[in-house]
């Protein structure tokens, strides 16, 4: 990768954004307009996310296609190099902006069926968007985090405006969740800085810096909370089934597939690349909190009628995965996250996305009220069962790559755990194979014989996303090992 | 005293607005047709403001003073600029709401000039009695404005409350100043430093004492809790563009003062302040956020607001250095700037609803969409939300203020911002979630909406002012390197290397 795949890097968050400023300026009667700027937008952004995956080169340095633009310093705290704006990848970054340029793609094509201020919509949708691609290559602690808050802001008005069930309560519970969260992230960088004594926000020369293991036992479990908030940690993620459940087909897509990364992304740059010894003190209590929200969250899904409950409570579940493979500390397990990190993402997008195709049709998503919907909806029920069994891991699909890295790599570490694990995907199996035979099979329930076939829009979308989970289950070389160099180079202590 | 410089030069701006504030008064008295125009006084002093403004900048990197009294410098500079573009602000954006709510118009300008040069004073003073001259001017002027609303009852009340209070707190200020000339032997603020700095031994307790009245007399200007009772009211009373004037100009020049005083002639003694500063600090931002989010006056709420704001400032006063001085002034220009863009669009909204209960700014995202994102985006840029101004000032003053040991208390303050969120959120849901009042429902079937007979269009001047601090809000959000390059400049007047 070339130092001006720095500029596609800029174009990741610039795109989205100017986009969301052409809209403002377009009238809201130009609906064509509307549209024709969403799908060029969004396209640019998914095909940029693609070349900039394919393009990192896994034998080369750690942070490829970085850019610098001195944005302040030697004034006030700051000093040289103080605030940049500085761009660049690494192998954890990569997969995570392909994540975001597969999800906003098919997000958009769904969200043209909006009526109600689809201008606004998508202006927030592109805001949102803007700040996830930022943070993933941002290599300025003070742009990180503020892009960070940028991806959150939206979220309010978008589940508040156009969701669906409590949503004023899920956006409010939502939105002050992940701000509070923000406090203890706030608080942590200031330390950070105060601590390095350095006067730079530079992301490199803090992982490079040295800080007291005591202070970093103290500040890695803020970072750990405040950004697992915001990545569903139990028990810090009252707010996402009740979010998830709220938000509209596209933004729950985009926050279950999307957003909740960016809260795992944020534990590794700032908790494991920044305060390593702090990882390492706190890697235990990673693992005892990830197999207690697998466990959790499973059991939970197992009792959830509202479909969008069970993808909500699921997500909590594959989460916990993720931070069970963070806590492992070997470099198979932290591989076997982020892979997961990516493959949920996918595969969580699908099926609030083909969860929304239903619901804007039936005004209704409880499991028992569906019977047999295989027959009058097949195309539907096929992408829904794809998405099913990459969930429960079946092999030759993204889930099984993931959980088989994240599982190996806890049966080295902590074999107890590793046990539980197994016995959480079983559980997993369980309440997805029951709402299929439930819902999708058995005898048809003629109530809902005016549903339609998922619009075309909406197969489109579930094609990339489908044809994603298919890529990584059966190829996941390219994943792999842009991921594992990268940790093996990064985070010290890391065992392979 | 042949010594002194007497170059009256330096005094252009101050002067500017003195002449311009006569200029007002007695056009308006003589020439009663006057009032019947409705921009020729407001555009008149627009004018003076932006005169003030601009001739300020001639002195730029110099470094002079005028008779040991009031220091021109870049400090000084940083702080006129910023007064004259406030009241310009205010003015081009209130003229509507001037001409119709307020009962004198000319001396109502003359006021709003006045405060403006006893602000500049303050910022400039060099010594204990010129600048509580500053602040009385600054004051009176204000006293007066608070209670010129036409129809409003409130408004005298409002006015009366102020000046009794106001005059409390005037008389514990310059008691406690005249305390700490007896400790020191001097009212300049270069002599006081040298005599702190060589040692307190015999003064303790009465320059205890006299921090502690001056801290309790400029903490009721800058309405620091528990100093801050009168705030709700006066803001509540006063006409809008008072109240934005009371929440910038006012606010400011008190924290130019507090800079001045804290980081020269008290610097020495900052063992016996630090503390008081930190507790007021604190006591400041929880209360006023806490207190904030029951209001359901949208002025009431900007105070408490505002209250929690001057939380964070204190935060960076106590905490003095070269890097939280610069880091306070960056937030200060930042806040101004937001500040005036939530009054100006609420002046806006005034003019047309004639309401400031908050509750009736339902559905003013379908009515007004425009004003509804000035709002909006001001209102989160207070609470400290990114690519506004609020996150970056506030980022950069926090992390300033977290040394010393302060970190605790910059914590504390992030909850605050965040608790902000909260109550400023619920504006912004009654705006955008919440359908306006008489509005047809939507349609069933699609969800479609047609109801262009409700909208309304802001007037040309406040469009054109709510733009610009719109704007502005942003600029800094995203760039806020010149901002802080002057602010630097200006701090570093005060710690000299």
């Amino acid at each position: 990768m070339s130092s001006n795949d720095g500029y596609l890097m800029l174009a990741t968050f610039l795109v989205p954004l100017g986009a969301a400023v052409l809209l403002m300026l377009t009238p809201s009667r130009e609906r064509s307009a509307i549209i024709a700027i969403t799908a060029l937008a969004s396209f640019a952004m998914f095909v940029i996310a693609v070349y900039l995956f394919v393009s990192y080169d896994f034998n080369g340095p750690q942070f490829q296609g970085v850019k610098a633009w001195t944005w302040m310093e030697n004034a006030g705290v700051l000093g040289e190099r103080g605030i940049q704006l500085k761009v660049g990848m690494d192998g954890i970054a990569a997969p995570m902006v392909l994540l975001t340029g597969i999800v906003i793609m098919p997000g958009t094509w769904v969200s043209w069926k909006l009526h109600h201020r689809t201008k606004d919509f998508f202006i927030l949708l592109f805001l949102l968007v803007a700040g996830v691609f930022g943070t993933f290559v941002m290599l300025d602690l003070f742009f990180f985090f503020l892009l960070y808050e940028t991806a959150v802001l939206p979220m309010y008005l978008l589940i508040a405006v156009w969701g669906s069930t409590r949503k004023e309560y899920g956006a409010m519970k939502l939105m002050m969740m992940l701000v509070a969260a923000s406090i203890l992230i706030f608080t942590a960088i200031f330390a950070i800085f105060t601590e390095a004594g350095l006067g730079t926000f530079d992301l490199p020369t803090l992982f490079a810096a040295e800080f007291d293991p005591r202070m970093q036992k103290i500040f890695f479990p803020m970072i750990a909370i405040g950004c697992g908030t915001l990545g569903g940690m139990f028990p810090f993620h009252a707010w996402s089934p009740d979010g998830h459940a709220a938000a509209p087909t596209a933004v729950s897509m985009l926050h279950a597939g999307v957003l909740m990364k960016l809260g795992a992304f944020g534990i590794i740059r700032l908790g494991f690349q920044i305060l390593p010894e702090g990882a390492e003190f706190w890697a235990p209590a990673l693992v005892l909190v990830g197999i207690t929200a697998a466990l959790y969250g499973a059991i939970s899904a197992l009792r959830q009628v509202d479909l969008k409950l069970m993808t909500g409570f699921s997500s909590v579940s594959h989460m916990g995965y993720v931070f069970l493979g963070l806590g492992t500390l070997n470099v198979i397990g932290m591989t076997g996250a982020v892979l997961q990190m990516f493959a949920h993402g996918i595969m969580t997008a699908l099926f609030f996305l083909l969860i929304g195709g239903m619901y804007d049709q039936a005004h209704n998503r409880d499991i028992p009220n569906f019977s047999g919907m295989a027959k009058q909806m097949p195309v539907w029920a096929i992408f829904f069962i794809l998405a099913g069994l990459a969930s429960l891991g079946l092999p030759g699909l993204s889930g099984f790559v993931a959980e088989l890295h994240i599982f190996v790599g806890v049966f080295r570490s902590y074999p107890v755990v590793g046990g539980l694990a197994v016995l959480t995907a079983a559980i997993t199996a369980t309440y997805l194979l029951r709402m299929f035979a439930a819902a999708f099979f058995g005898d048809f329930n003629p109530r809902w014989s005016h549903l339609r076939e998922i619009t075309w829009a909406e197969r489109a979308g579930a094609t990339v996303l489908a044809g994603s989970i298919l890529t990584l289950g059966l190829w996941p070389a390219p994943w792999v090992d842009r991921i594992s160099t990268t940790l093996a180079q990064t985070i010290p202590g890391v065992a392979l | 005293m042949s010594d002194l410089n007497f170059d009256y030069t330096l005094l252009i701006p101050e002067l500017i607005l003195a002449v311009a504030a006569g200029i007002v008064l007695l056009a308006d008295a003589f020439h009663t047709e006057l009032r019947l125009n409705r921009t020729l006084l407001p555009g008149f002093t627009v004018l003076a403001a932006l005169a003030a403004g601009l001739t300020s900048l001639a002195w730029l990197d110099t470094s002079d003073d005028f008779a040991t009294l009031l220091a021109v410098d870049n400090f000084t500079a940083f702080f006129r600029v910023l007064f004259a573009f406030t009241l310009a602000t205010v003015v081009i954006g209130s003229y509507e709401f001037v001409a119709r709510e307020i009962r004198h118009q000319g001396e109502f300008y003359a006021m709003f000039l006045l405060a403006t040069l006893g602000a500049s004073v303050m910022a400039a003073s060099q010594e204990l009695l010129t600048a509580y001259i500053g602040l009385e001017l600054l004051s009176f002027s204000l006293y007066v404005a608070v209670s010129l609303a036409k129809r409003d009852p409130r408004s005298g009340e409002a006015g009366l409350k102020y000046v009794l209070l106001g005059g409390v707190a005037s008389a514990t200020l310059l008691y406690g100043l005249s305390l700490i000339y007896g400790s020191a032997g001097s009212t300049s603020y270069a002599a006081i430093s040298e005599t702190f700095a060589a040692g307190t031994a015999n003064v303790e307790l009465p320059l205890l004492l006299g921090l502690v009245l001056v801290i309790a007399g400029l903490g009721f200007k800058i309405s620091a809790v528990p100093f801050h009772m009168w705030t709700p009211d006066a803001y509540e009373g006063a006409p809008l563009p008072v109240t934005a004037i009371l929440s910038a100009t006012s606010k400011a020049g008190a924290i130019a003062l507090l800079l001045r005083l804290f980081s020269g002639p008290l610097l020495p003694v900052k063992d016996d302040w630090q503390w008081m500063l930190a507790v007021i600090s604190l006591t400041t931002m929880v209360a006023g956020n806490l207190i904030a989010l029951q209001q359901t006056n949208i002025k009431r709420l900007l105070a408490y607001s505002s209250i929690g704001q001057v939380g964070y400032m204190l935060l960076a006063v106590a905490t003095i250095s070269d890097a939280s001085a610069s880091a306070l002034l960056l937030h200060l220009g930042g806040y101004t700037v937001t500040n005036l863009a939530v009054f100006m669009a609420v002046i806006a909204f005034y003019n047309r609803q004639r309401s400031e209960r908050i509750a009736d700014f339902r559905g003013l995202a379908e009515t007004n969409p425009y004003l509804a994102l000035v709002i909006t985006a001001a209102l989160f840029s207070l609470s400290g939300m990114p690519l506004l101004a609020g996150f970056t000032t506030k980022f950069i003053l926090f992390q300033a203020a977290a040394q010393d040991g302060y970190l605790w208390l910059v914590a504390i303050a992030v909850v605050m911002s965040t608790i902000s969120l909260y109550y400023y959120l619920l504006v912004i849901r009654l705006m955008y979630v919440q359908e306006p009042d008489g509005a047809p429902a939507p349609d069933p079937q699609t969800g479609r909406l047609d109801r262009p007979n409700l909208r309304w269009r802001t007037s040309p001047a406040s469009y054109a002012v709510t733009a610009v601090l719109l704007l502005g809000t942003i600029a800094i959000g995203l760039y806020a390197t010149p901002l802080l390059e002057a602010a630097d400049d200006a701090a570093a007047v005060l710690f000299p290397a």
